[in-house]
């Protein structure tokens, strides 16, 4: 910035430089529901940047331990960064405690690790699916500075306005006459999921090519499908 | 972005410094001390650029090429720049984008496999390592605000399987069978996909050859920063092949034809 001679304190001029964007948005969608004693967690595979398509086979979601998944919706550099880091905590922890995190205590590490870069954010909305000690499914939900809930089911990405309506009708039962929620069965929750990606896919640019579902389960490994979607 | 709605439309005030270009600390009113300080030398824009680089996975490895192009905004300045760098014996890094960005890389990965190479442990960096580690550079760049403004293809063959990623100034990567930057994205990589997506493992050397000749040749006909010069750089199981310089026949008879746009 330049001050006059004359005075000092004179603002005469200030040149403005064009800023780089240090964020970018890969598009796509992530949802979570959790059932009495199993989790899934399903996401799109479609990796964009404006209106060209990355890829269509880049993955939004993984596993961290062996009873959590986590989907990384916004700017897929800041989510896979947000991943190195929770697995290297993941190890410290082992190491240190001589036992696997909880899913519980995984959630709340993942809040103040996002909210440590409140000033600078990882552009991550993220969507944890696991199962808890007690064996119940648990979904925790983000946003991109660590604000969290434990709740039963959570759309998150592109097509999140689109998919949550859809999930609170269907699996929180609301707005329905003589209904509750309670938690579903797998082939149920299966088949709500694949039906919410094939209607985010006819509407959403940013979703399609393939859904990849997570299904965790207390004491077994990890399952994952893959199902094929609209690529236009 | 301007959080108030009453301010779109408005002149802005060019006297106030909003986003903080110049550090706090450093705004005293004291002629002396600005120039003393200098400017701020973060955030850049790209001078010599290169344009698109391709590349495709086909069934004995990897094929990536790049014209030799380094523009100077409009002007056709560097006609002989090699944009497909081999590192190691299994990997190329195609780079468009700033020309001396991709020169400070060449010199870290030239460094860096000599290095490796004193550690003397019997360990060679593959192409998925590199590409690891040219990931993490360029994210940690752009997370101080000074990026290396590249878009770069990695591919290469790694323990008999084909390797081929992007990463660029942002730190954003991703794994595909078929990869364009810049222009290409949007030119090449509609004719890279419908001729190898889901043949990858069957097409020959050949058609591979012959796809990315007509792929060049598109881009020379309408990116206006390209060249009818390229190389075409090959990796296999049996290692790194980079072609001499050539160029593409083209036709534009098609010019004479052409209503509208002025003619």
């Amino acid at each position: 910035m330049d001050f006059s001679i004359a005075n000092p304190t004179e603002l005469v001029s200030a040149p403005i430089e064009h800023r780089f964007e240090p964020y970018d948005d890969n598009g796509g969608t992530s949802l979570a529901i959790a059932g009495k004693d199993f989790c899934v967690v399903a996401s799109d595979t479609r990796q964009s940047t404006g209106y060209s398509i990355n890829s269509r086979y880049a993955p939004k979601a993984y596993e961290l331990g062996d009873n959590a998944v986590i989907a990384m919706n916004g700017f897929h550099a800041d989510g896979l960064t947000l991943k190195k880091v929770l697995e290297q905590r993941l190890k410290w922890y082992k190491f240190a405690h001589d036992k696997n995190m909880s899913v519980t205590a995984l959630a709340q590490m993942l809040s103040i690790t996002l909210y440590q870069k409140r000033f600078f954010p990882y552009y991550s909305f993220c969507c944890m699916g696991g199962v808890d000690e007690e064996g119940v499914g648990a979904v925790y939900c983000y946003d991109a500075v660590g604000s969290s809930e434990r709740e039963s089911y959570r759309a998150n990405g592109s097509a999140a306005a689109l998919i949550q309506p859809f999930l609170d009708n269907q699996v929180g039962r609301k707005n329905m006459a003589n209904s509750t929620y309670t938690p579903m069965e797998l082939d149920q929750v299966i088949s709500i999921v694949k039906d919410a990606f094939t209607s985010a896919t006819e509407r959403d640019i940013y979703t399609g090519d393939c859904l990849q579902i997570f299904i965790i389960r207390k004491g077994q490994p990890v399952e994952l499908q893959h199902y094929p979607l609209k690529r236009d | 972005m301007d959080a108030f709605p009453s301010r779109w439309g408005k002149p802005r005030n060019e006297n106030i410094d909003e986003h903080n270009t110049v550090p706090l600390h450093k705004t005293l009113p004291d002629n002396l001390t600005q120039t003393a300080y200098g400017p701020v030398t973060r955030t850049q824009q790209p001078l010599v650029t290169g344009t698109s680089v391709i590349a495709l996975k086909y069934r004995d490895g990897i094929m990536m090429a790049a014209d030799m192009l380094g523009s100077y905004g409009s002007l056709a300045r560097f006609r002989d720049i090699e944009r497909l760098m081999p590192v190691g014996d299994y990997t190329v890094v195609g780079a468009s984008g700033d020309i001396s960005d991709q020169q400070y890389i060449q010199h870290v990965l030239e460094s860096l496999m000599v290095k490796e190479h004193c550690h003397d442990d019997g360990h060679v960096l593959g192409t998925p390592h590199i590409f690891e580690y040219l990931w993490r550079m360029m994210y940690n760049r752009r997370s101080k605000f000074n990026p290396l403004w590249n878009a770069l293809v990695v591919g290469g063959v790694h323990k008999g399987d084909k390797f081929l990623g992007y990463v660029d100034l942002r730190g954003t990567t991703y794994k595909a069978t078929t990869i364009a930057t810049g222009f290409g994205a949007h030119l090449a990589q509609p004719i890279l996909r419908k001729r190898v997506e889901g043949r990858e493992d069957d097409l020959t050397e050949e058609e591979a050859i012959d796809i990315i000749n007509d792929c060049m040749r598109v881009l020379f006909y309408r990116d206006a920063r390209s060249m009818n010069k390229f190389q075409r750089a090959t990796i296999t199981a049996a290692g790194v092949n980079v072609t001499e310089p050539y160029g593409v026949d083209t036709n534009w008879g098609f010019a004479e034809k052409i209503r509208g746009y002025g003619a």
